[in-house]
């Protein structure tokens, strides 16, 4: 690749990103829903359940639940890669841009980074949900160390909806995956401590690349953990980079594959 | 040079054969229509010649390079309608127009005035997003992000496909226009009456074949001129007239109950005209209406791809 050709992939990209950048602006009422509602998800299981949830002793649900909706929204983000893939997709626009003279790359690489601003954006405002009903994080360095952990994991997911988005082309399809997302976090140790779980949904939730995110996230912010003892329990942090390593390998080679055999 | 050229194109998915040896050559300046029913081919040769698709096999040239080998050089060259109005709506037509004019590598200045240049052109007047406007505006707009450069031939695949049908005669209008500004446009569609009002020539497509080739009027000829047209009074006495103007024809009539109307090639205009009323007045048959004219594309279409089709 010529210092040209890497130029322009950068410039189309950033052209292609700045388009969803221009739909906040365009649709500010969507984005601030899309802001707001985890926000009421927090407050709802913080609330309205928390009374009920065991947690470890002397652990404020609060700071048990931030961490695991931090988790949950980056999850939320497989749906919302997926319904954009495929609506461009469906609607023609994909074909549109490999139509024209521009970096072909770009198509994706600007997904991505639109992607991965949305999902800062809303990570920010549940943080300051978080700092309003008294969660704290321990240092800062852990907070950031964090942080990167989530968006690591948003960046591997986003390559999984990338992925479903080009082979489905059906934006209805999103819909299957945005049901199977509450469930996905039920079953990890987001809202719960596994160890509260039957055995065996206990150990699917402790495999589950959503708790190995969440419970580094809790580590790191200087929270409690959940008390587990298991083998992933004890390697939160590994895992929390392990998990996202795989998914994105694997579903960033398979969507780039299937981006280059759409002209087969 | 031709502006497209097609010789021997094959597609295959799988086992199954979309395209099987298609020619075609477009002369610059021009309106080519494809013509045929849904799955005859029509889109996957679009798909191949705008870079999209890979042929199989056979060679095909758009404005004088290679879709196979040099994709890049052609994609500078084209512009692309698709069957669904492939822009962003919920960016406002400039905002669209702007975006594709910095993917053209416009710059951000030439690309707003560019954006500036073709809304006015194409008579996109409303401010808000592109999911806001009907569907003749939203066609417009995707028509003319695809001349953003002006480029030298472009790609029309089912443009007026579920317009009503005042947008629908927008959309031809600024196609006339561009072509009398020298543009090539390669057309599909499955609008007989589309291909008639536009096209220059016309390629009949059917099961990933040219079945015919020529200009609108040529391949009315090939239906052997003329057409009789007998509307007689009584309904019940239809097929009698039917075998009447058969026999005076000389050619298989077709008859339509719901109208009372006997049609059938004829060769011979006036001289078969008078003997076909005289015949019928001999029997007794009343006719309402008598009329010659050419015949329809959609009669061409069912001569020409019927045989396998019935």
């Amino acid at each position: 690749m010529t210092a040209t050709t890497l130029r322009w992939a950068i410039a189309d990209g950033w052209t292609v990103a700045r388009r969803d950048l221009m739909h906040w602006a365009n649709q500010p009422m969507t984005i601030a829903a899309g802001v707001i509602f985890p926000i009421v998800i927090t407050l709802a299981f913080g609330y309205l359940f928390g009374g009920a949830v065991k947690v470890p002793e002397g652990v404020d649900y609060f700071a048990f639940l931030m961490p695991g909706m931090y988790g949950m929204t980056m999850l939320f983000g497989l749906s919302s890669t997926m319904i954009a893939v495929s609506t461009d997709a469906a609607k023609g626009v994909t074909d549109r841009f490999r139509s024209l003279p521009m970096a072909p790359s770009a198509v994706l690489t600007g997904r991505a980074v639109a992607d991965l601003l949305h999902s800062v954006l809303i990570l920010a405002g549940l943080l300051l949900c978080g700092l309003a009903v008294g969660w704290r994080p321990a240092t800062l360095s852990g907070a950031a160390a964090a942080i990167g952990l989530l968006l690591l994991l948003r960046f591997s997911l986003l390559w999984a909806g990338v992925y479903a988005g080009l082979r489905t082309r059906n934006p209805g399809a999103a819909v299957t995956i945005q049901a199977m997302e509450f469930p996905i976090g039920f079953l990890s140790n987001a809202f719960v401590a596994p160890a509260t779980m039957p055995g065996w949904l206990g150990a699917v939730a402790e495999w589950n690349p959503l708790s190995a995110t969440v419970a580094a996230a809790r580590e790191l912010f200087g929270d409690q953990g959940w008390g587990g003892d298991s083998w992933v329990a004890q390697h939160a942090v590994l895992m929390a980079v392990a998990w996202p390593a795989a998914i994105t390998v694997v579903f960033f080679v398979l969507s780039v594959r299937l981006f280059q055999r759409l002209d087969r | 040079m031709a502006a497209i050229s097609v010789r021997g194109l094959r597609k295959t998915y799988g086992g199954k054969t979309a395209l099987d040896g298609i020619d075609l050559d477009v002369a610059p300046g021009t309106v080519y229509g494809l013509l045929g029913p849904n799955g005859a081919g029509k889109s996957t040769t679009v798909r191949i010649l705008t870079t999209l698709l890979r042929p199989s096999g056979g060679r095909a040239e758009v404005a004088g390079f290679d879709v196979r080998t040099q994709p890049r050089q052609v994609r500078g060259r084209i512009g692309l309608v698709g069957q669904h109005a492939a822009v962003d709506e919920l960016l406002t037509g400039r905002q669209n127009l702007e975006m594709f004019g910095r993917l053209h590598h416009l710059g951000a200045a030439a690309a707003r005035a560019r954006a500036d240049e073709l809304l006015e052109r194409f008579g996109i007047e409303h401010p808000g997003p592109a999911g806001e406007y009907s569907g003749g505006m939203r066609r417009r707009l995707d028509l003319a992000a695809s001349m953003i450069l002006s480029p030298p031939v472009l790609f029309l695949d089912e443009p007026t496909t579920g317009l009503d049908p005042r947008s629908r005669t927008e959309i031809w209008q600024a196609v006339r226009d561009l072509v009398a500004g020298g543009t090539t446009v390669l057309l599909t569609t499955q609008y007989l009456e589309e291909a008639d009002q536009l096209a220059d020539r016309i390629a009949v497509i059917d099961t990933g074949r040219v079945v015919a080739e020529g200009t609108p009027e040529a391949l009315k000829a090939r239906l052997g001129g003329d057409r009789l047209d007998v509307v007689v009074h009584d309904r019940e006495r239809l097929l009698e007239a039917a075998e009447i103007i058969e026999r005076v024809a000389g050619e298989p009539a077709e008859t339509d109950p719901g109208t009372r109307r006997v049609s059938a090639p004829v060769a011979e205009r006036v001289r078969t005209l008078a003997e076909a009323l005289n015949a019928l007045s001999a029997a007794g048959i009343e006719a309402e209406d008598v009329a010659l004219r050419r015949p329809t594309l959609d009669e061409v279409f069912l001569h020409i791809t019927g045989g396998d089709r019935r």
